[in-house]
């Protein structure tokens, strides 16, 4: 038997059974969902359709409803690729590099970030395939035989690679997340009377038995999944940060880029986990699995990540002034100072000081504040991706072609679709799929447990005792 | 229709380990232990092999890495280079740094996918498949125990009582769920 340290907070509070854990996940499913539930989603659907009919309407008439033009060329659109593929790294890293890592408080966690990776990647995914504009040839992505001739697709080109990093990404991370889901629907299914709730959930865990061979590979396949997944995530943004850091324009062309975004993909990735579990814990009653403490850790990860993007900021203003190339000084000068500054100041603000308040375990702690800094760090987040983007392009090499960019009401209707999009997504997921890892859950009960672990705090004083006496 | 069977129905993962260990030292032969999660150290108890997946994968891997490279070598090198900015693509090895991140990529994808399809095919894991689950507490709180009496030389009474030996909190008789 494994036995942990009474000095380790618990994860599991409440003295839980094996079979109370089983309950408490599962009531979601079984029960009905409450009004809030229904008017959040309907909020959220509406969102979503609107952002749909903006798309449709976008294939229709052209990219011209969108504020575009001929000097910024990207803008809303791949601002929020970037925001929301950065978003999806979290979940890979609380399932993969907190897996190989042995950390046992992603198990409360790891099902809703994998869950919230899946429909952000899915958000990502749709704004290269409609800023192509010509969606009805959006196959020439992929290297297929070309009826004009026999030209391939171009595989010297990052964002090519980006094609390749964010499928296979999608693909993978479905993966993982489903082979973990499989044994919880089998718990899911064995408890159910209704019939059609015992089909579903039949259908769903595949017939799973949870037999001492199939656990054996189960274990393996998690492991290596990890493993793979964790290069895997890396190089997701680094390939995204290439798309711009292997051009020539200043303010791209950055070598700091690859892990910079890393970075600032992972703290913003922490910060939506946070948002959303602070609010899911509350909604279905699950307070006692996703504690302060598991908070707290994810908030230890968003000040180091927020201070390695700090970082990065002030290298990259350094880095220019060293640089000698006036296009380069005149690109962050402007940054910091130009019209857009408002933008710049927003995002420094935002991800490099805010986050630094969680030093302070007070507020670590605080639910109000994590969840109010979390919010804050994705606005930081959007606008660093817009700050990159937009100041960079909007100057460019020729004076005569200076520009700003507005959004046009498309632009914003179609990154608010996204978010309706995703929050549909996770509010379908949070009614019909077990939200916390039930047999992960499980297996850490009795070491991490509240009930257990005062058993063996009994133990250690105990022992303690009778060291006294010789 | 299925075969008879004695299952030991168990509270606690460590206490069914045990149980294991002390009914294989007295030559009962388990024929499957049920958990709602993994027991550690419950396939050596059972003499359950090491699974090779992990090898497998790393096969899919370097059948990624192949494809990929093979893929982009007749693409962009063989088929038709392409002459970017002046620098044509003469050859795989000219043109390896550019191949890399999908190289990369397509291992990546390559190996989870088909180590994913492996696993569920060994594990016989399908959509509409029927769980060989004997007892339905099994992927809730409770660690089930089946053993086969046609494995074993000795009387059911007997095997009892070697099975009431073990923390078991239950013994009860059942029949395979699948033909032997």
């Amino acid at each position: 038997m494994n036995v942990e340290s009474p000095i380790r907070e618990p994860l599991i509070l409440g003295n839980k059974s094996y079979h109370q854990i089983t309950e408490d996940i599962c009531k979601p499913i079984e029960g009905r969902a409450n009004k809030l539930w229904y008017l959040v989603f309907t909020v959220a659907a509406i969102c979503a359709l609107w952002g749909v009919g903006l798309i449709a309407y976008t294939f229709g008439t052209g990219i011209g409803v969108w504020g575009l033009n001929k000097t910024v060329g990207w803008a809303w659109d791949i601002t929020n690729f970037v925001w929301w593929v950065g978003i999806g790294h979290a979940g890979t890293l609380i399932s993969a590099i907190l897996l190989l890592f042995r950390q046992k408080w992603r198990m409360a966690i790891n099902r809703s970030a994998e869950a919230m990776t899946i429909f952000a990647v899915i958000c990502a995914a749709m704004f290269p395939a409609i800023h192509v504009g010509r969606v009805w040839v959006v196959y020439w992505f992929f290297p297929v035989p070309n009826q004009l001739g026999s030209l391939w697709v171009n595989f010297n080109s990052p964002l090519l690679w980006d094609l390749f990093a964010i499928s296979t990404y999608f693909s993978v991370s479905l993966g993982f997340w489903y082979i973990g889901l499989i044994p919880d629907f089998a718990t899911v299914r064995d408890r159910q009377i209704k019939p059609i709730m015992k089909k579903i959930y039949s259908v769903l865990s595949f017939g799973w038995s949870g037999n001492v061979k199939t656990w054996q590979r189960f274990e393996e396949v998690s492991l290596v999944l990890a493993g793979l997944s964790t290069p895997l995530v890396l190089s997701v943004h680094t390939i995204v940060s290439m798309d711009f850091a292997t051009s020539i324009v200043p303010g791209w062309h950055t070598t700091i880029f690859p892990p910079y975004f890393v970075a600032g993909a992972i703290f913003s990735g922490f910060a939506m986990v946070a948002t959303l579990l602070i609010i899911m814990r509350k909604v279905l009653n699950l307070e006692e699995y996703i504690t302060i403490n598991h908070l707290e850790s994810m908030n230890k990860i968003i000040v180091v990540t927020g201070s390695i993007v700090g970082v990065a900021y002030i290298t990259e203003l350094v880095i220019a002034w060293y640089s000698g190339v006036q296009y380069e000084h005149y690109a962050f000068l402007n940054r910091a100072t130009g019209p857009y500054a408002w933008a710049y100041w927003i995002m420094m603000s935002c991800n490099v000081i805010s986050p630094q308040l969680f030093w302070s375990r007070k507020i670590r702690r605080s639910l109000v504040a994590t969840f109010m800094l979390s919010i804050v760090v994705n606005i930081g987040m959007w606008f660093e991706r817009f700050v990159i983007i937009v100041t960079s392009t909007h100057r460019d090499f020729l004076p005569s072609s200076w520009t700003m960019f507005y959004p046009t009401f498309v632009d914003i209707g179609i990154f608010i679709g996204t978010l309706g999009i995703f929050f549909t997504l996770f509010l379908l997921f949070s009614r019909a799929f077990p939200v916390i890892a039930i047999a992960e859950t499980k297996s850490i009960l009795k070491i991490s447990g509240d009930g257990w672990k005062k058993k063996t705090e009994e133990l250690y004083e105990k022992v303690g005792e009778s060291e006294h006496h010789h | 229709m299925g075969k008879k069977t004695i299952l030991a129905v168990f509270e606690d993962p460590d206490e069914t380990l045990y149980g294991a260990k002390h009914l294989m030292s007295k030559g009962v032969k388990i024929r499957e232990v049920y958990s709602p999660f993994p027991i550690h150290g419950i396939d050596k108890a059972l003499g359950v092999k090491p699974t090779r997946i992990s090898t497998v994968a790393f096969f899919y891997g370097v059948m990624g890495v192949s494809l990929a490279l093979l893929m982009m070598w007749y693409m962009n090198v063989q088929d038709w280079a392409m002459n970017i900015g002046g620098k044509p693509s003469f050859s795989l090895s000219q043109n390896l740094p550019a191949f890399i991140p999908v190289t990369f990529e397509i291992t990546v994808l390559i190996a989870a996918h088909l180590m994913n399809f492996t696993f569920l095919f060994r594990s016989r894991l399908f959509p509409g498949f029927k769980s060989m689950n004997p007892d339905l507490r099994a992927t809730d709180d409770k660690f089930v125990m089946e053993i086969v009496l046609d494995d074993n030389k000795v009387s059911a009474d007997e095997l009892k009582a070697m099975v009431k030996e073990t923390k078991a909190i239950e013994i009860n008789d059942a029949e395979l769920k699948y033909k032997d």
